[in-house]
């Protein structure tokens, strides 16, 4: 497989969690910790939606965190990208029916790529985020900038 | 001007304290809760901690599906500490419906139980670095983890959320044939165990930077009731393993670990926090290795189909209550069974940093604001196991709260309207 042409900068991601079990967020950090390592391909993560790339969502949409949610995704600057991981955040997994809970990302913000499993694995998470890369590709073709 | 207005806004100046919000969402912060804090200058002078914003309702969820619904419900409270939530639950359900469970099933619960402590411990060690600035020694320490995660998937299949405790036992067996790999992974850790203490306990700049920082006296630990590691740290000698043994830890000698194993006086800050988990690692790895020789043979589960099991949970009624010493202190379930009804008729739930989330007053209050990060990573708090929303507020805060959120629901519907 080639490398796509965003390969050519560094992806800078920025990890929410909006109610998470930490099961997924733990695996994040294990992606980017020596055994998987994806500081190598230039991911790295950012302290502020601002610097972001990619948006790495983790978790059901809590009650509280549905306008900080909101919020974060207007700040992240456009080309974006938002990969959802794990099952709940996905679809609401196992928390599908609490009176705390507003239903999966989707329903709040627009997704581009769903990583499963509860907790997704390190392997899964760096595959959705190089579906982002892709993704943020077309998009930057599609505004006719490199 | 005269001089007097001006020595007069001097003065009002010196005695202004800021609020520094922190959170929901913050880079020192890997979970959601908010902080708000009064400084002076660079120092802590009062805080304020606002937490509820994980608060998923997995108690009322738990409480309308059947019994093993519910225990795979409470693997996903927390997704570091996923055998330490089963595990209380389990020992509450069995407690309540009078379930016994073979002592080759305690014996497995106990050794992935202590896996997970060796796990969670060295995750804490590496955030723990990573707060104070320090990434490579966090690299390092989530590299040394990864060995546990082998280990586990190996032994459950998964890396998290094990699935492994079932009411009346355990669904897999800890086979001979693997033993060595948990044997490998063990002499993995001894080897290391003294470069880990090199790297974090004799190194300058971390004794700097965590030594008196966030300290909580021993009286302040014991009056606020905090449980586990952070407790341990100020000196109390405070372990469930210890006071009210359970599984297999009643067959071995288990003492709680303190400051004083390592030859320093408690202080409780940050530094002793770090002895505590380290040492802590090494006390696991002698467990689990106890259990791998002396595991007993025998089934795995006193009733092993699940129908028989599901109708056995629906007929029991009562009460009944697990202790757990999870990574990060003592985990309480609460349960009620009543007959005829397969789903849980109560389920309370107390996660360790719920009794830990006090102590972060005392240990804020006269530092400095940059040693907010690592403070906060010292209890090792666990938002989702913990969060819990509030409805006792006073009447009056209710009210403004309703009125912010008609009206914000009223704008939405203007703008719904008018497209």
């Amino acid at each position: 497989m080639a490398l796509p042409r965003s390969f050519k900068r560094a992806l800078w991601v920025f990890h929410v969690a909006t109610g998470s079990c930490n099961g997924c967020d733990i695996e994040i950090v294990a992606a980017l910790t020596p055994r998987y390592d994806v500081e190598r391909f230039g991911i790295m993560l950012t302290g502020t939606p601002r610097h972001a790339d990619v948006l790495l969502i983790t978790g059901p949409v809590t009650k509280p965190m549905l306008p900080r949610l909101k919020r974060i995704y207007e700040q992240t600057p456009d080309p974006k990208a938002v990969v959802v991981v794990g099952g709940c955040g996905s679809t609401s997994g196992v928390f599908y029916e609490s009176y705390n809970v507003v239903g999966p990302i989707d329903e709040v913000i627009p997704v581009d790529v769903y990583v499963p499993g509860c907790p997704s694995r390190p392997e899964a998470i760096i595959d959705g985020v190089v579906k982002a890369v892709a993704k943020l590709e077309t998009l930057e073709k599609s505004r006719g900038g490199e | 001007m005269n001089n007097d207005s001006i020595n007069l806004k001097v003065g009002q100046c010196a005695a202004t304290t800021y609020t520094v919000p922190v959170g929901p969402v913050h880079p020192a912060l890997k979970e959601p809760i908010r902080f708000s804090f009064d400084l002076d200058g660079e120092r802590i002078v009062g805080v304020d901690i606002k937490p509820g914003f994980a608060h998923r309702g997995i108690e009322y969820m738990g409480m309308k599906r059947n019994l093993i619904q519910a225990l795979y419900l409470s693997e996903r409270i927390c997704g570091i500490c996923s055998i330490s939530h089963p595990l209380a639950f389990t020992q509450a359900v069995e407690n309540a419906a009078g379930i016994e469970v073979p002592p080759r099933a305690q014996y497995i619960r106990t050794i992935i139980g202590e896996l997970e402590r060796v796990h969670s411990h060295l995750l804490w060690a590496g955030v723990g670095a990573h707060e104070l600035g320090f990434d490579t020694l966090l690299h390092l320490t989530w590299n040394v983890r990864e060995k546990s995660m082998d280990l586990l998937e190996e032994l459950t299949g998964n890396r998290v959320d094990y699935a492994i405790p079932i009411f009346s036992g355990v669904r897999r067996d800890v086979p001979a044939e693997k033993a060595h790999l948990a044997y490998e992974a063990l002499d993995y850790y001894k080897s290391l165990l003294q470069q880990m203490i090199d790297a974090f306990l004799h190194d300058k700049s971390v004794e700097m930077r965590t030594r008196d920082v966030g300290a909580l006296t021993y009286d302040q630990a014991i009056e606020l009731c905090a449980v586990g590691p952070t407790a341990r740290a100020s000196g109390v000698k405070k372990d469930v393993r210890q006071d009210m043994p359970y599984l297999a830890y009643a067959d071995m000698d288990i003492r709680a670990i303190t400051p004083a194993d390592f030859g320093t006086e408690p202080r409780g800050d940050v530094y002793d926090n770090i002895i505590v988990r380290l040492l802590e690692v090494q006390q696991s790895i002698g467990i689990i290795e106890y259990c791998l020789e002396n595991l007993p043979s025998g089934e795995l589960m006193s009733i092993p189909k699940v129908p028989a099991l599901l109708a056995a949970l629906k007929k029991a009624s009562g009460e009944g209550i697990g202790r757990h010493e999870a990574p990060r202190g003592e985990v309480i379930h609460y349960v009620r069974l009543a007959e005829g009804v397969e789903e849980l008729a109560v389920w309370k739930v107390k996660a360790p940093t719920y009794s830990n989330l006090m102590a972060w007053v005392p240990k804020f209050l006269g530092d400095e604001i940059a040693d907010v990060p690592i403070i906060a990573a010292s209890i090792d708090p666990c938002m989702c196991c913990m969060d819990r929303v509030h409805l006792a507020d006073a009447a009056g805060n209710k009210t403004t709260r309703m009125k912010e959120e008609l009206v914000r629901l009223s704008r939405e519907k203007t703008r719904r309207i008018c497209g």
